[in-house]
């Protein structure tokens, strides 16, 4: 900052460059919105802004009962499979930070290693596993899935943020007379929270954004997400584009996301960055 | 409060090495005990053993008369200050010193008497609301100090308390450290690598070496008294003079010259029996301009002339550095010592350097050739092989002191 807060010239092609990055990215969305508001008959007029605003599509969405139970198994898949990810990968980081066991470096690799597995090879194999055991088309059926490939994510942003916190203050909180347990939620937790809160939002975004073990591992109402449940929009009539609707849904579909980072935005850069040093 | 028994305990970690070998020292209900040694010597080590983060593999430790060889540190009643002060940087000042207590599930309206009263014996009052990152390294260590005495523990366990601050400050706290536990009463076992601190602070010194006790005894007894060359070379400041010598009608033949030996030496070392080569230890006050030395005294010692390579004037004393043709006294002990503080590397060739310390008055000047006496009588003799001394072998060592070589 240093540098560019002296020379006017640089600040302003700093800001020229900030100004076409931060277009380049809403664009698309700030398209998507103008979308949304549009009715049937304008909506490929190529205006940007509409000429006529209406709020029918995001009427009609919610009039539509697959896509209000969608949204409800949406919100509750993720939030489960994010607390599970994150409990279990707090735990599994904190061991990996902190002990020495047998085969620390084989759960360190096997997690990365489920990272790098492309997903789609997985599919068809879950799909008949899931048929198999009756977790086809069932909550658990994508939570677990989720969880499984949040995990090495969760794993290896918290265990950076283990590593930064130094030993001796457990070795202190025992002196201090407490347990293992107390240690760790009294000293250990609250310091290692703003990458506990980094990781919870990108579990999150990861299982909210889902579309591929989604639209393969559920079949009915019973527990489709939203990303599916938008993709499954049909229009009026069977000619009809539903444009606008699926533009209402994917609007409404990123409002959570926007509240959930703005409500831990400082946590998350202060997360971002000190992950990023030692990470 | 409570006495601290150390009986027999050793450290053994699985691939082998032993980090403490067979250490036995009694430390007295009140008493302040230093652990000293260089880097590695199995200090930190012993101390973890007291405050349970690391197991003992054998022997056993006793608090207050039990065993607490399986108790977990929680349940040892002992506080522990740590050299980085380890504070819990999510809490502010108060709640530092007030964890402890909160976790023993002290009501709140005595936790804030206790810590009130630590913060004004350590003068922490006005500072109790903030945060650790906003405060000096002098603040910060006092605030880990509060958070040891609020519980009023039975012991105390420092590891390396002041190493992280300036000199200045250093022996401030140093000070503090005294007062406070003067007052408070509390056994207190402290471990350091610097020797200034070590014989400044204790009642004891526990002087360490690869893991074995090397000598336990007041700061004073462990400088007039060294069990071996380790100890007699660890301990002062400066270190003392290490020559080799040969033991030859009763004189000692030197680089220095001829030492005569007194009387009172030539017996002792007649008793044990001593090998001809040895090294004598001498301390820097033990020299003297000769200029100043009076004539009675001149009798009791040696004289040789050596030419002053460097002079520092410390206005109360003058520490004159003479370079000394010939070899250097040669012993594991010494590499050890030499490789601790860092010298080994430093490049001296073959000549030895003596320092010492002459009185203010004295006229020598760097580049001249100076007359300087030796008090033979102070001298110490050690074996080169063991270390042992041999001085103080029959007569001096007490009951108190544990030599193992």
């Amino acid at each position: 900052m240093a540098t560019t807060t002296g020379d006017p010239r640089a600040r302003v092609w700093w800001g020229v460059a900030g100004l076409v990055v931060v277009l380049y990215a809403l664009i698309p969305v700030l398209w998507i919105l103008s979308l949304s508001f549009k009715t049937t008959d304008t909506i490929t007029d190529g205006n940007f802004i509409p000429r006529s605003w209406t709020l029918d599509n995001y009427a009609q969405i919610f009039s539509l009962d697959i896509f209000t139970s969608a949204l409800r198994n949406s919100i509750g898949i993720s939030i489960i499979a994010t607390v599970l990810a994150v409990v279990i990968g707090t735990m599994a980081a904190y061991a990996i930070a902190r002990l020495d066991f047998p085969g620390k470096k084989i759960l360190v690799g096997v997690s990365l290693l489920i990272a790098m597995f492309p997903q789609v090879s997985l599919v068809s194999p879950l799909f008949d596993i899931e048929r198999a055991v009756g977790l086809f088309d069932t909550w658990p059926g994508l939570i677990l899935p989720y969880i499984t490939f949040a995990l090495p994510l969760a794993i290896y942003t918290l265990s950076a943020f283990f590593r930064e916190i130094p030993w001796e203050l457990e070795k202190a909180a025992k002196m201090d007379g407490a347990t293992p347990l107390q240690a760790f939620r009294s000293v250990i937790v609250p310091l290692a929270a703003p990458g506990v809160f980094t990781t919870a939002i990108l579990v999150f975004i990861f299982c909210w954004n889902d579309f591929l073990f989604a639209i393969s591992l559920t079949s009915t109402q019973r527990s489709q997400t939203a990303t599916v449940a938008i993709a499954n929009f049909t229009g009026a009539s069977q000619f009809a584009e539903p444009t606008g609707s699926i533009a209402a849904a994917a609007v409404l579909l990123t409002i959570p996301i926007i509240i959930f980072v703005l409500l831990f935005q400082r946590r998350i850069v202060a997360g971002l960055t000190s992950g990023a040093v030692k990470g | 409060m409570a006495d601290i028994v150390l009986d027999h305990i050793t450290k053994r970690y699985p691939d082998g090495t032993v980090a403490a070998d067979d250490i036995n020292i009694e430390i007295a209900d009140g008493e302040f005990i230093i652990l000293v040694g260089p880097s590695g010597c199995g200090k930190s080590t012993a101390l973890n053993m007291i405050a349970g983060l690391e197991d003992i593999s054998e022997g056993e430790l006793r608090i207050g008369g039990e065993r607490m060889n399986e108790r977990a540190p929680k349940d040892r009643d002992i506080a522990m200050v740590f050299q980085s002060y380890a504070l819990y940087p999510h809490m502010t000042v108060r709640e530092n010193m007030g964890f402890p207590l909160k976790i023993a599930k002290v009501d709140k309206a005595e936790i804030n008497r206790k810590v009130e009263e630590a913060a004004t014996i350590l003068d922490l009052t006005q500072h109790l609301d903030r945060k650790p990152a906003n405060m000096s390294g002098g603040q910060r260590q006092r605030v880990a100090m509060g958070r040891a005495i609020v519980r009023s523990p039975k012991a105390f366990l420092m590891d390396e308390p002041l190493s992280n601050l300036d000199a200045k400050l250093r022996v401030q706290m140093r000070t503090m450290v005294s007062k406070l536990q003067q007052r408070l009463e509390t056994t207190t076992v402290y471990v350091t690598h610097d020797q200034t601190e070590a014989m400044t602070l204790g009642d004891r010194i526990v002087v360490m070496r690869g893991g074995i006790v090397q000598q336990v005894g007041s700061p004073q007894t462990l400088y007039d008294t060294p069990a071996n060359l380790f100890v007699a070379g660890f301990i002062g400041s400066p270190a003392m003079n290490f020559l080799p010598a040969k033991l030859e009608d009763g004189t000692f033949r030197t680089s220095l010259g001829d030492l005569a030996l007194g009387d009172e030496l030539r017996r002792r070392l007649e008793e044990a029996n001593v090998a001809r080569e040895v090294i004598v230890g001498i301390r820097p006050e033990h020299f003297e301009d000769a200029a100043l030395v009076e004539e009675h005294q001149l009798a009791r010692g040696s004289v040789f002339t050596a030419l002053v390579d460097v002079l520092e004037s410390m206005g109360s004393d003058k520490f004159a550095y003479f370079s000394i043709e010939g070899e250097q006294a040669m012993s594991d002990d010494l590499a050890d010592l030499a490789a601790d503080a860092g010298t080994a590397d430093v490049p001296g060739g073959d000549t030895a350097t003596l320092v010492t310390r002459l009185s203010a008055t004295s006229g020598v000047r760097e580049g001249e050739r100076t007359e300087v006496w030796v008090d033979t009588a102070k001298i110490q003799v050690f074996e080169p092989s063991s270390g042992k001394n041999l001085t103080s072998g029959t007569g001096a060592a007490t009951a108190e002191e544990t030599v193992r070589a």
